[in-house]
């Protein structure tokens, strides 16, 4: 240690630049991005060269896992108001302005009309446990998933269909999604995919 | 500016006497931690990348005419089934004594077998590309021109099969191998009979 100590200075650095350059960049991120939809469940999509993007409005999600469970879900809090009540007319189930009202909140909802009642009065975070949603049924007995997407056409006719499903997911899920699709004659749907640069591009 | 001062000039700190003028120096860090706090939110809450999609068209199911099916010729036809485990199996011309091979997803596999068999119509899709980019074409022209191409007679007809053991990812990999090999017609068929036999002949 050298006998002659350094005299101790103090530092104060002056902090606008670097509290310039934070708010440039919140203002950057607050205008340019869009917050992301809450998805009950992770799902990572096969990635693909198409570069259409997927409209905002007017859109009705299927969401498909791994396990292959369904979700469905629409836009628009007024148009899943009539979504749902439509619903539960045709399934006799009653569910109280409270329950509709929470119903129109959420995203994307996958549970059978039965159990639908006692899933929207859950807290928030017991909703996205996995035995909390049993996805939307769409086996030949019991074809829930085309009633949805039936009333959900009748409510907004101009929707367009996009499935959203797992890179595993196994196919005859799929398969059970599109011949339901193609039953009512909805024949033109979006498949949502990550972005891949197409070979031979840079 | 980081330090609002009353008596300008007055640049020393922390001295014991101060002139009757207080100085008032704002030390900014905390405001730079609430930027940085509130940008870590918006990095985490939301997203820049807006997913994309791949459109598709499925034949519809009501029972079509028998003139109004389009037929195509045995020698354009290919058949592709998806099968367990990434395997890709097809083959050339009609279900019949076709000859069935395997193959993979990478660029090795499919894709190079449906270029050579799409040869003149990916050849032509390339020249206008880079015809494009020279000259800078507008892009209702483009999709003219792309359309013009792709409605070539002799193009080949593909049959997409998927068995119950592949996966959606084998799905939209095939879908995604149509478009870069710019293969115009093909159709997501039915996994049946003949073709079940012939796959089963392959896999003991």
């Amino acid at each position: 240690m050298p006998k002659a100590k350094v005299k101790r200075k103090s530092t104060w650095v002056d902090m606008t630049a670097m509290c310039d350059v934070a708010f440039l960049l919140l203002t950057f991120f607050m205008l340019t991005s869009n917050f992301t939809k809450k998805e009950p469940v992770l799902v990572s999509t096969p990635s693909s060269i198409s570069e259409i993007k997927i409209p905002e409005t007017n859109i009705m999600t299927v969401l498909i896992d791994k396990t292959g469970k369904l979700y469905f879900g629409i836009d628009g809090q007024d148009k899943r108001k009539s979504l749902i009540e439509k619903m539960a007319d045709k399934y006799k189930v009653s569910l109280t302005p409270d329950e509709i009202k929470k119903y129109t909140l959420l995203e994307l909802v996958g549970n059978p009309m039965q159990t639908i009642k006692q899933f929207l009065n859950l807290s928030p975070d017991l909703r996205d446990l996995p035995q909390n949603n049993l996805g939307v049924p769409s086996d030949s007995t019991n074809n829930e998933f085309v009633d949805w997407v039936k009333s959900a056409r009748e409510v907004n006719p101009e929707l367009r269909i996009a499935i959203k499903a797992d890179e595993s997911t196994p196919y005859p899920v799929i398969k059970n999604v599109m011949k339901s699709l193609q039953q009512l004659d909805e024949n033109r749907y979006n498949l949502i995919t990550k972005l891949e640069v197409a070979p031979g591009k840079k | 500016m980081a330090e609002i001062s009353q008596d300008s000039g007055s640049g020393k700190k922390g001295k014991k006497k101060r002139s009757k003028k207080l100085a008032t120096r704002i030390d900014l860090t905390p405001m730079v931690d609430l930027g940085f706090l509130l940008i870590t939110f918006f990095m985490l809450a939301t997203s820049l990348i807006k997913p994309q999609t791949m459109e598709i068209t499925m034949p519809s199911d009501k029972k079509v005419q028998e003139e109004d099916k389009t037929v195509a010729k045995a020698s354009q036809a290919i058949s592709i089934i998806l099968g367990k485990d990434n395997v890709v199996y097809y083959y050339f011309g009609k279900t019949e004594g076709a000859q069935v091979l395997k193959t993979n997803y990478g660029p090795d596999g499919l894709r190079k077998i449906l270029l050579t068999k799409n040869f003149d119509v990916a050849k032509q899709v390339e020249e206008l590309k880079l015809e494009k980019n020279k000259t800078h074409m507008k892009d209702e022209d483009y999709q003219k021109r792309l359309t013009e191409i792709r409605a070539n007679k002799n193009a080949p007809v593909v049959r997409i099969m998927a068995t119950d053991e592949s996966n959606y990812k084998n799905l939209v990999d095939a879908l995604d191998e149509m478009n870069i090999c710019s293969i115009s017609r093909y159709a997501i068929v039915d996994y049946d009979e003949p073709d079940k036999q012939l796959i089963s002949k392959l896999t003991p």
